[in-house]
């Protein structure tokens, strides 16, 4: 995995030097759009609802406990937007769309769809690689911001309804508000930006990578997956280390 | 990515010294030839001896590890040289685009390239189907057509292009024989008409002898020989005449091509 970085990079610095072709591919990027909104919008809100709820009753006894469930809004609000939602659905999306696009692009390698373009000289970088990355670039952040915000809601009603917790609504979003900003918020929609880069990537380029027959692409997709998720999460780590610097 | 600019019609092409191999494994033995402007050259051989590995070198999917291919004496590598000339290529799988209708598949150089407006491109498309005898399937998905189907929207899209060299890859494999009659007389026809330098991968004989300007037999990665249909058919070489007349056993009178 980690000898294919160079040529990662490279796919990137091609893909974005041919951003200011966006325009003309627009409609690509729109089908990209509504395909990964159409398959993870649903499952993103039900995920999220969970893991809100997970965390509160995770926290929210212990503190309690401490006669601290003041607090608990804060701490959901924050673990939520900064590295939960953030990390959690650029997972769900390696697994939902990254997959997609490593199998799609690997069959048009393998059934010789990609020589066909070149040869028709249509890149095959501006045609299948940039609307991809334009649009999960743009569809994971708000994926996030839904997330986020279904994600509070989750944790809030466990707050409320859990008898070791039971705090108000009120208490909840005041100490939410209090102790989330607008900044951390952005913190983590930039995550997010950085791992559907990285998803983007990944997973054209494992796609274009593509040999063998069908095997070859089951390949690919599990590859593309496996490998965008380790990156995430190591990346995760630096990128938290580089924001909090930048604070 | 812009669309090639040049207008004059078939290019000449120079095979000098080609050699290939995969995974230490020769395919291509040195090879040279020259097509010249507005030829149809046939490229026949058996199954394995490397044509269509031959083809892709020709439009440049594959690079040489020696030798060199010259369009109008310019070498492919040297850059700038594939965007100067419209070439196409129908694939030996067809290479459709699965994800798009056949009506999009054959009108995507033109909008990709945006060389027409929409109405236009849509009556091209629909022209040129009708060459291949496809009127009317446009907005059908290419995974719900036959293989011979495929191969002639194959066909309607290289055609789309224009080219000045046209490589097909056994363009009638998989055809009935009315249909590879015609597609036949549809590559001498754009050869006449646009004067399109056409190189012909076939193992076809009927089409070969039937369109061929001259015929090269390739056998195991080199050329055994190159000539007009005539020269070829009477060339006393073994393995040519083996390759020329092999037919069923059960079926020997009858008489050789
Ligand atoms: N990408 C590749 N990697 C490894 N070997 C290859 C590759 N492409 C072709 N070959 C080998 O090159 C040889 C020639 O293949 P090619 O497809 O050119 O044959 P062909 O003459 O077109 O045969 P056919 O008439 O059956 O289509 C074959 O032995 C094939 O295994
Ligand atoms: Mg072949």
């Amino acid at each position: 995995m980690f000898q294919n970085i160079g040529e990662m990079l490279a796919l990137l610095w091609r893909t974005l030097q041919a951003l200011p072709l966006t325009w003309r591919h627009r409609h690509k990027v729109y089908d990209q759009l509504f395909e990964i909104g159409n398959a993870s919008l649903l499952m993103a809100c039900i995920l999220s609802l969970f893991i809100g709820g997970v965390i509160a009753l995770q926290t929210g006894p212990l503190l309690a406990e401490r006669g601290l469930s003041g607090y608990i809004g804060g701490i959901v609000g924050n673990a939520i937007c900064k590295e939960l939602a953030p990390v959690m659905m650029s997972i769900l999306i390696a697994g939902r769309i990254g997959s997609a696009m490593a199998a799609e692009i690997g069959s048009m390698r393998v059934y010789q769809e990609i020589d066909a373009l070149r040869t028709m000289n249509i890149n095959p970088v501006h045609y299948l690689v940039l609307p991809r990355l334009v649009a999960i670039s743009c569809a994971l952040p708000i994926l996030v911001v839904f997330s986020i915000m279904v994600g509070w809601m989750g944790g809030a009603l466990v707050a409320v309804y859990n008898n070791q917790i039971g705090i108000s609504f009120q208490a909840y979003f005041s100490n939410l508000r209090e102790l989330v900003d607008l900044g951390k918020v952005v913190n983590g929609l930039f995550k997010s930006f950085i791992f559907a880069v990285v998803i983007g990537v990944v997973s054209c380029h494992q796609g274009l990578q593509t040999i063998g027959g069908p095997r070859g692409i089951g390949r690919s997709v599990t590859k593309a997956v496996v490998n965008s998720i380790v990156l995430i999460l190591i990346l995760d780590y630096f990128v938290t280390r580089f924001l909090m610097y930048l604070d | 990515m812009n669309a090639p600019v040049t207008t004059q019609q078939g290019v000449r092409v120079t095979v000098r010294g080609l050699r290939r191999s995969f995974l230490g494994q020769p395919v291509l033995k040195g090879l040279s030839f020259e097509v010249d402007r507005g030829e149809i050259f046939v490229v026949m051989g058996p199954s394995g001896s490397g044509k269509s590995v031959l083809l892709k070198h020709i439009i440049g999917l594959e690079t040489p590890d020696e030798g060199e291919i010259l369009i109008e004496g310019e070498s492919i590598q040297s850059p700038g040289v594939m965007d100067k000339y419209r070439m196409a290529m129908v694939f030996q799988s067809g290479a459709l685009f699965n994800s798009l209708t056949v009506g999009e598949n054959v009108g995507l150089y033109l909008s990709e390239h945006r060389l027409q407006a929409p109405d236009e491109i849509a009556r091209i498309v629909t022209e040129k189907l009708e060459i291949v005898g496809l009127r009317g399937q446009e907005n059908r998905s290419p995974s719900e057509l036959s293989g011979g189907m495929k191969k002639r929207v194959a066909i309607a899209r290289a055609l789309v292009i224009e080219p000045q060299l046209i490589l097909y890859d056994e363009p009638t494999s998989e055809l009935d024989p009315l249909m590879a009659v015609t597609i036949g007389d549809e590559v001498i026809k754009l050869n006449r008409r646009i004067r399109v330098t056409s190189i012909v991968v076939t193992h076809d004989r009927d089409l070969a002898f039937g369109i061929a300007d001259r015929i090269a037999l390739m056998a195991d990665g080199q050329i055994l020989t190159v000539g007009k249909p005539a020269e070829v058919r009477s060339n006393p070489h073994p393995q040519i005449q083996k390759f020329l007349t092999a037919d069923f056993n059960h079926n020997k009178e009858r008489t050789p091509l």
